[in-house]
Parts: C-alpha cells; structure tokens; sequence
C-alpha cells in the first residue's frame, strides 16, 4: 500500500489520494498509471469537473467493469463537503466583554460558515492521515482526532471561560457554542464513515482474500461465495495465461530442414528463410466427473468454475454431475452462470446418495468410447459409495483409456477408506490421487493438469 | 489557472468540431481521449460492441489532423515481417545476380580470401540497406515525416506475442532493425487501438493506452448521428427509429443491434420512402437490424408492440 505523504501540495496530495481510494475499491494501478493520472490533470487542470472525470477515467480505470467503479469512486470522493449545523437560524448571542480566551473553531462555529468548518475539517482528517483507516473499530478514534486537530480543546476552554463568566449573554452563548460542538461532533462522525467506505472497504477485502484462499471449500460461508468466484476467475485467469506462455516457448528448436528447404526453394535453395523445429504442447481435453451430493458439492463447484473460467486454454472440456446417476451437463454449464447453474444441476439428478459404480457405469456406457489418449479425466468426489458396488473395474478401463486420470478428494487422506468410503479401492487405477479443500489445492491441481 | 482550464474546454469543443467536420458526432468523452492523447502522446485504446464506430473514430480523427490514415488489420498469426519490415529477398537476389561482374571487378586482382572480405565490407551493407526494406504498416507509420494516424485494428485477434511486441512501438514510437540500426519516429504516429474483446488484452499494453470505452450511444447523440449520416430521414422518422432501437438493445438478444446498424436501417427506410415506423415496415427489415435468425424470430412477435411504444414515446415528447 502507497504511503500518502501529508507534506505535498497542490493538487498531489487530493489526487494520490483518489488513486487511494482506488486502489482500495478494487483497481489495480500501477505506479505508470498514477503519474499518467498527474500528466492529465497538468493537462485538463481541477477546475473542469467534467473533463477532469473524463480524462482520469481515460488513465485510470481499463475496463467497462473499472469505468463503473470509478464513476461512483469520483463522485463519492470529489463531493464537495458542506457541513450544515443550522446556524443560519440560531444567530450566536454575541460575546460579552472581557470574555478573551475566543478560539478559533469557536469563532468558526459562531459564523456558521459550513464551507469554512468543512475545509478545516478536511485538513484535520488529512493531518491525521484518515487515508489509513482500516477497520470500524478505528472510527472512533479518527473522529476525536479530527476534532483535536481542529481545535476541540481550545473551544472547551472558551465554552468553560464563558460559563466561569455567569453574565446571562455568556452562559447564553456557551448553551449555543455547546450545541453547535454537538452537532460538529456528529457531522465528524459520518465523515469519517463515508472516508472509511472510500479507504477501508478494499484493504479488509484484501485480507479477506487471503484468508479465503486457504479456507476449506467445505466449510465456506454462502456470503462468501461471491467474492470467491472473482477469486477463481483470477486464478484461472493467471493460470490460463501463463499456460499460454510455455506453448510458446517451446516451440524453439532445432532447425526444421525439410520445411526450410521446401519454403526457399523460391531462392534457388539459397536460405533466406528458416524455420525451426516446433515441439508441441497439446492443449489437454479435460472430462470432470463431480460428484455434486452433500458436502462435495461446494468444492465441486469451484471445480467446474475453475475449468470453465480457463476453458480457452484446453482443447475441449465436457463436464458430468452424478450422485446416484450420472448425467453430462456441459450444456448447463456454458449457457448458465455458475450460481444458476449449480442449482439447475442439481435440480436435475436431485440430491440423491452418491452410487459410484452406477455413475460409473452410466459414463462407461455413454461416453467411455469418447475418452481418447489426449483426454485427461478428473473426477471430484469423496468415494464414498454407500456401500453399493464400486465397479473399481471400470475405473481401471477408463484409466487405461485417457492420458491421466486425476481424483481429487476433499476428505483428508486419513479417512479415505473409512466407513463406506472406496477411495483405497479406485486409488491404484489413478495417476493422481490427492486431497483438495481448498483453492489452493485446487490451483496447484490445475497448474498440473496444464503442464503434462 | 482559470484561463488555462478555459482553453482545456475550448480545445475539446474543438475536437468536437473537428470531428463533426469530418462526419463523426463525438461525445465529450471521446472528444477528451483524442484531446489527451494528443498531448500525452498516448495510444487510444479502444473498446466497445461492434459497430459502435471504434474504426470510424480513427479514420475520423486522421481527417480531423490533416494525416495519413495507416491501417493495420490483426488476425491469428500476424507476425514481425506481415507488420513491421522485410526484406525485399526477390530484388535482393536479383541485384546480386545482375551485379556478379561487377562484384567479380571489384575482386579482382586480390589474392587472399581475406583481402577480399576486406574489399567487400568497404562497399559497404548495400544488399541490406533501406532500399531492400519493404515497409509494412507499423514501420511505415513510424516513417511518415508529418506524423501519421496509426489504427491498429482488432488488437484482440492477434497473439499474445504480437501484443507484447506492440509494446515497444507504443512506447518509444521507435523499432530496432538489426541489420540497419534503429528507425525513430521524427513526429510519433497517433495511435488507436481497437478491440472487441475476443480476449482479455494484456496489462502491459492497457497500462500504456488511454482507454476509452465507447457503449451504445445515447438517444440524443444518436439522432445526431443518423442526421448527419442518413440527411434525407425526416426529424420524426428519426426518433421513431432512434426510440425502436433503443428498445431492441434492452431486449434478450445475441447480437445488439449497433450504431452502423441503426444507420444502414435508417438508409433502408429511406429507399421505402417511410414517413413514419408500422409494425409492417419493421417486420420486412428487420434482418437489417438484427443478424441472427434466432434474434429476428425472439423479437418478431414483439414487434407491433414495440412499434407503437416507440410511436407513443415520439409523439409524447413532441
């Protein structure tokens, strides 16, 4: 997090301050970015609301989605402060003689000049640097900071003097300073919210983050949900990019003496054109079999989310639900968001117990002539088969059949083969066993599948 | 600093002009992008639906300038020599063959193999020298004395290679030709970029850019438009077509009918001699409109009721 120096003038700090607050509602600028920002406000210049908006957007925020958030962040953080404390009705009974011990907020407060008070609360929140709120908890704290920096004390000592005074225009007086401190307090208080919506909203944001890549997918809350489908889509997003990038480098070689003769022959075989031997990476064509009963369900979730938010990066992607039965619900899967999708999927095959070795079968009978040597099958699910048949034998022949065969389990590894659970059965047959409760197992599953 | 900010304002209201000059409505946003770039010396990204104009602003904006418009279309597989340069290797080989005697003069008379290479290094690179070098778009657009206006088109469908290759041009406005030696820009071609976002671009290549995003434009701007674009369609037929359109956009569909539709639609009822929208006139040209067979007949039945929807809303404001 870029520090925000309090010291710099102009129009610096407001605008590094902005790019804060930016930053904090979920854009990522870089350093290029903020001083591209400062090129085009020396251009534009503060006083042009409208090309000011224009021309940060144009810099600062690079998609549809960012233009969004930006609009509302301009608004929010260029709103003109305005403090009403109602002044304009209750005049201050004016000061008796003798009374010197007036403040300067004191004075302030007594013209009633909402422009003026918002200004120095500005500059208070900014001397006690209100850009690193963090947490609710702190508001308290800010709001008396801001209220010391503005001079609370030294109008304490006015409203006590004036009391100490006992001439009924003082005391009169000290009553309305009293309610205006009041009010001034209340009005320092929802500033310091609507900063904390500016600042803070981000920061707990990115430690949520952190702590949701390392949850269990099993016990993840549904108002989480949201947020860690942008996590995935990230993730598979980095991955498929990065994917990309290896085919490429690959493709260096030895030099390819057949087609290089063939291409220059043009040149009477003088070689003017080399081409080099490519080494290929396939694109994997990936079969995700999920079990989508119980507990399962909320891993394979983020399974399917994971493989479809990287879908560019395979060759070709089917997907199949089963609990009791097992059904293809790729269609599903592409014409639907995950959320609608999800429920839709499990609408169709309900919630029934998980028969693994019907599913099997089911798979064996519709798709197994599908599965060929470029295929690598995934299959999320518990194993636990409720003691029916588990038709392991199947499993080997699929085994056989496609490049990898991957399990992924979200049971720790001490209690496969428990109860009912066949996973020591169907292990030997895959190529990958391995347990997977959360994203980070999910990720590091993916990265595998993307390399071999 | 009053004055200056008046000036800022002035200089987009003449971009605006400007544009509208050369036949393209800008609204203040676009106008911005072209103002900042102009200044920054900053590439434009472009982005938005199809048909939007995203093209259209450039060629508008080379106009505007008084440049050469340069053109590069990417698709899967552009690579350095399609983009940048290559050699002429069919002349290059050819003037060897013609110049073998004269080669063989120059040679003559030396001895050693190396008193040879000698000579030949003294005559210098000529076989690869400018004359050999076949300019491809982003080269030529570098070489333009006056400066030139560069669209880079569907950046989208090229590879990523291509992109990251693209960053050094953009940046520097300068490429290195190893042979040669490296070709700066004397005045740094201004830049737009469009993408219809068939994939997600690169970080790189947006922190570079201004982005700008061009949506479906509003009702008014878009009147504007089809007046300056189709001048025969009387006011009322205009915002009868304007209002029906926008209507269609906030429908289920696959593919949103866009400005050039809007406008190809408007020329089309021009040649009807249409006075006004009926639910008749709509449902014979609706595949002007809308290019997806299963978009035409999600909408068919709802025609007549749009229709006079975007009647009323017409005949109300007036």
């Amino acid at each position: 997090m870029m520090q925000v120096p309090h010291g710099i003038a102009g129009i610096e700090a407001p605008l590094l301050r902005f790019i804060e607050a930016l930053r904090s509602a979920g854009l990522r600028l870089s350093v290029a970015e903020s001083i591209d920002a400062f090129d085009a406000v020396a251009v534009t210049g503060f006083a042009d609301r409208e090309a000011l908006k224009d021309a940060l957007a144009l810099v600062l925020a690079k998609s549809e989605r960012e233009k969004a958030i930006f609009g509302d962040c301009f608004d929010r953080f260029f709103a003109r402060e305005m403090l009403d404390l109602g002044t304009a009705q209750t005049a201050l009974p004016p000061a008796p003689e003798g009374v010197d011990a007036a403040s300067s907020l004191g004075r302030l407060l007594a013209e009633g000049d909402g422009g003026a008070l918002a200004a120095a609360m500005e500059q208070a929140a900014n001397a006690v640097g209100i850009s690193e709120i963090s947490f609710f908890t702190q508001a308290n704290v800010y709001g008396r900071r801001i209220l010391a920096a503005m001079g609370l004390e030294a109008l304490e000592s006015e409203i006590e003097a004036l009391r100490r005074n006992a001439a009924p225009a003082a005391v009169a007086r000290a009553d309305a300073l009293e309610r205006q401190r009041r009010r001034l307090a209340e009005s320092v208080r929802d500033f310091v919210k609507r900063q904390m919506a500016l600042y803070a909203d981000g920061r707990t944001a990115v430690m949520r983050e952190e702590f949701l890549s390392s949850v269990k997918l099993t016990a993840l809350d549904r108002s989480d949900f949201q947020r860690m489908h942008a996590i995935v889509r990230r993730l598979a997003k980095r991955l498929a990019s990065r994917h990309a990038q290896m085919r490429r480098r690959a493709r260096r070689g030895q030099l390819d003496l057949r087609r290089t003769l063939r291409q220059n022959m043009a040149t009477e075989g003088m070689l003017f054109r080399t081409s080099w031997k490519r080494r290929k990476i396939e694109r994997p064509k990936v079969m995700a079999i999920c079990d989508v009963s119980g507990s399962v369900a909320s891993v394979a979730r983020f399974l399917l989310l994971f493989l479809y938010s990287m879908h560019e990066v395979m060759a070709g992607l089917h997907a199949f639900a089963f609990s009791d039965r097992l059904i293809e619900v790729s269609d599903i899967l592409e014409r639907n968001e995950i959320e609608p999708a999800i429920a839709l999927i499990l609408r169709e095959i309900g919630f029934g117990s998980s028969d693994y070795g019907r599913s099997l079968e089911d798979f064996a009978a519709g798709w197994l002539d599908r599965v060929d040597q470029r295929t690598s099958v995934i299959i999320m699910g518990d194993g636990r088969s409720n003691y029916g048949n588990p038709r392991s034998d199947l499993l080997e022949s699929l085994a056989k059949r496609c490049k990898r065969l991957i399990w992924l389990n979200p049971e720790p590894e001490s209690l496969w083969g428990s109860g009912d659970s066949e996973m020591l059965r169907y292990r030997p047959y895959c190529h990958y066993a391995g347990v997977c409760n959360n994203l980070r197992h999910l990720e590091r599953a993916m990265t595998d599948l993307l390399e071999r | 600093m009053n004055g200056l900010d008046e000036g800022t304002r002035g200089e987009i209201d003449a971009v605006i002009a400007g544009l509208a000059a050369a036949g393209y409505i800008a609204s203040r946003q676009i106008a911005t992008a072209v103002f900042l770039a102009r200044h920054l010396q900053k590439p434009i990204l472009v982005e938005g639906p199809a048909g939007v104009g995203k093209t259209e602003l450039a060629k508008a904006t080379a106009a505007f300038l008084g440049l050469p418009l340069i053109r590069m279309q990417c698709y899967e597989g552009l690579d350095e020599a399609k983009a940048l340069y290559e050699w002429k290797y069919a002349k290059q080989l050819l003037y060897t063959q013609i110049l073998k005697d004269k080669l063989g003069e120059e040679l003559n008379g030396v001895r050693s193999l190396s008193a040879a290479m000698k000579r030949l290094q003294g005559a210098g690179d000529i076989f690869f020298s400018e004359q050999f070098l076949e300019p491809r778009p982003l080269l030529r657009a570098l070489q333009q004395p006056e400066g030139a206006v560069l669209l880079v088109d569907e950046v989208d469908k090229s590879d990523q290679e291509f992109e990251a290759f693209l960053l050094e041009i953009l940046s520097d406005y300068q490429v290195t030709v190893p042979e040669i030696g490296t070709i700066r820009a004397p005045v740094p071609p201004f830049v737009v970029l469009t993408s219809n976002n068939a994939r997600d671009l690169g970080d790189a290549l947006k922190r570079r850019c201004l982005h700008l995003h061009i949506g479906f434009p509003e009702p008014a701007l878009e009147e504007r438009i089809i007046a300056v674009k189709v001048p025969g369609v009387s006011e009322t037929l205009r915002r009868e077509i304007v209002a029906l359109i926008q209507r269609l956009r906030a429908q289920d569909l696959r593919k949103l009918p866009s400005v050039s539709e809007t406008i190809d639609w408007a020329r089309v009822l021009l040649l009807l001699h249409a006075e006004h929208l009926d639910g008749e006139k709509v449902h014979e040209t609706l595949n002007v409109l809308l290019k997806f067979e299963s978009d035409v007949q999600a909408v068919d039945s709802k025609i007549p009721a749009l229709t006079y929807e975007a009647r009323r809303a017409v005949g109300a404001a007036e």
